[in-house]
């Protein structure tokens, strides 16, 4: 693209074709800078979380419970809490989002219209900000009982968890080939077998992926669980209480004065995100392999 | 669930999209229709439930304020007095700020990923974007927090108040005491998120242009950049605008990054670098010092009622997008 070359032949030095082509080197340029920016603020936020959260993360901060500023305290009961929050909102949300997608995909064909307004409400709640499924939790669960629950943010993630395990369950119930289905009538199975034992199975590495990405999903929520489960400084595995969660935590000690909550606020964020980007680099090397 | 009795032929007919309203079905599979059916009738009842509980819950600020509610911009606990222009002006400005940054990232990168990078750098790239999708929303506020306020604060705003101070219209813009936190902020960091998602998209509606015009059109002797801008463009241009809506969507509700760095000042102006709230980030803030049957949870409620109407506003208008490409 040297411009400066004397032309003898007609070959003019601003042709078109050279403008042309200079445009295609600056749209890649372009898009190459955007492409980079993204990749170094996913590798500046990494950064961040690496250098401020691992001199946090020590044996006490995983092993001890949540205390006062000035003791050694740690994030046991809101690691343990989240656990035992995302389990039962999976356990939730699992056989209502496969029921749900088994019927999108068995029985909504595009003749009908309840099947369709479903499909499209399980969208809309896909994309439901997540602080007004907390609203909506608290005045179905919290506000009549008078007390925040484990339970209640459970249902909160859920309702997070159902629409993507939806979707995931009737794509891959689509991609299901009729004639599978056919074989399985023409062997003498009711239709409840062939969608269950045939389907279903066939299906089950793809389903299993959306179960899955709900998890990563729901596990890095904080704003439904803020008016939900509220969050504990104690030891509490009943359902009927309140319980601490990781996400809240690190919105409670972040905001902090005190040294060592932030310190442990960092910890409980390398943490939530080196698991949930765990599960979604498994999910891709499996759906990847399978 | 152990009784399999006879099928009928006909449920081969049924699979082949055949309507099966009347067909003889065994019990068994009465029992399974009628569940899975029944979960599907929850999922709607918990939206109908959601839309409902949130009308009704603002129903008593929407009486006291009448339908101003929505464009009174003053926010004050004390006097018990609400409006819900303050927060509204700062999710919709935040959220133009956040969608006018992101679109030049998502399609600079997802050009750049579908027609100029090498494969197996592509694969890297494209796998760190869905990586920074997956990243939770709080991360984010943190790392905004900390690693863009300070930079806003010390660099950015000096840097835009000791140069554009007098130039009149960026004045106002830029006008504030440097803390960092605002609308400006705010939109940087909604950026980095909802950019992933757009790209992702974006990438999706390029791949699936026939792969025929693309080659008439290098055929023609177009450069990659001519194909893209003459010919993948325009063909694709509905399922991108389904794009920027969808992430337009996210950026309206997107609580805890903007709550941390929005700086939380129930106020309405022009500076973009001045402490502002959201809908969300005040919904997240106040909820909690608010009792029960207050006319100010009430008003809360009713902030979350106008956001749930525009999320859902967003999402129809992305899907009948995308329907004309269909």
């Amino acid at each position: 693209m040297s411009g400066t070359v004397v032309s003898t032949t007609g070959w003019k030095p601003n042709s078109r074709a050279a403008r042309r082509r200079r445009a295609d080197h600056l749209a890649t340029a372009f898009g190459m800078v955007m492409a980079g920016i993204l990749v170094l603020v996913l590798a500046s936020i990494l950064w961040t979380l690496l250098s401020r959260g691992l001199a946090g993360l020590s044996a006490t901060a995983i092993m001890k419970p949540m205390g006062p500023p000035g003791s050694s305290s740690g994030l046991a009961n809101a690691i343990v809490g989240s656990l035992i929050q995302t389990f039962m909102a999976l356990l939730m949300a699992t056989p209502l989002g496969l029921g749900c997608g088994i019927y999108l995909s068995e029985y909504g064909t595009e003749t009908n219209k309840f099947a369709s307004c479903v499909r499209f409400v399980s969208d809309v709640l896909m994309s439901v900000p997540s602080i007004l499924v907390g609203l909506f939790v608290y005045q179905v669960l919290v506000a009549p009982f008078g007390h925040f629950s484990a339970l209640a943010g459970s249902v909160a993630l859920a309702i997070l968890a159902v629409p993507i395990i939806v979707r995931t369950t009737e794509d891959m119930l689509r991609l299901v080939p009729t004639s599978m289905r056919e074989a399985g009538a023409a062997l003498g199975a009711t239709r409840w077998r062939v969608t269950l034992s045939l389907c279903l199975r066939s299906a089950k590495t793809g389903v299993l992926t959306g179960i899955l990405l709900a998890l990563a999903r729901v596990s890095g929520e904080t704003a439904p669980l803020l008016f939900t489960s509220l969050g504990n400084q104690n030891w509490s595995f009943s359902l009927n209480r309140p319980m601490a969660s990781l996400p809240v935590t690190i919105y409670q000690y972040a905001g902090a004065s005190y040294e060592d909550w932030v310190q442990l606020a960092w910890a409980g964020a390398l943490l939530v995100t080196m698991g949930v980007l765990a599960i979604n680099i498994a999910v891709r090397v499996s759906a990847r392999r399978g | 669930m152990t009784l399999a009795t006879a099928t009928q032929p006909e449920e081969a007919r049924d699979k082949a999209g055949v309507s099966h309203s009347g067909s003889r079905r065994s019990g068994p599979d009465t029992v399974f229709h009628l569940l899975v059916a029944a979960s599907a009738l929850l999922v709607l009842v918990v939206l109908g439930g959601l839309v409902v509980l949130m009308g009704l819950g603002g129903s008593q600020a929407f009486r006291t304020f009448g339908l101003g509610f929505a464009f009174h911009d003053v926010w004050n606990p004390v006097a018990d007095v609400y409006g819900a222009w303050a927060p509204l002006f700062g999710t919709i400005v935040s959220t133009l700020i956040g969608v006018a940054i992101a679109l030049p990232l998502a399609f600079g990168t997802a050009f750049w990923l579908t027609a100029m990078a090498p494969p197996r750098v592509a694969a890297i790239v494209g796998t760190a974007v869905q990586l920074l999708a997956a990243v939770p929303s709080i991360i984010f506020g943190m790392w905004g927090f900390f690693t863009i306020v300070p930079f806003m604060a010390r660099t950015v705003q000096p840097f835009l108040t000791h140069h554009f101070r007098h130039v009149p219209g960026i004045r106002f813009i830029i006008h504030g005491a440097p803390f960092g936190t605002g609308l400006m902020t705010a939109g940087l960091v909604l950026a980095v998120m909802i950019a992933p998602f757009m790209t992702a998209v974006m990438r999706d509606v390029f791949a699936a242009m026939p792969n025929m015009l693309r080659e008439s059109a290098y055929g023609l002797g177009a450069t990659r950049w001519d194909v893209m801008w003459k010919v993948v463009v325009p063909w694709s241009r509905s399922g991108m605008i389904g794009a920027i809506v969808l992430g337009m969507g996210r950026a309206l509700g997107e609580t805890m990054a903007v709550t941390f760095v929005i700086g939380n000042v129930t106020a309405v102006g022009w500076s973009l670098f001045a402490p502002r709230s959201t809908v969300a980030s005040l919904i997240a803030l106040q909820f909690p010092e608010s009792p029960a049957g207050s006319l100010r949870l009430s008003a809360l409620l009713a902030l979350g009622f106008i956001l749930m109407l525009l999320s859902f506003a967003s999402l129809a208008l992305a899907r009948m997008l995308r329907g004309d490409t269909k």
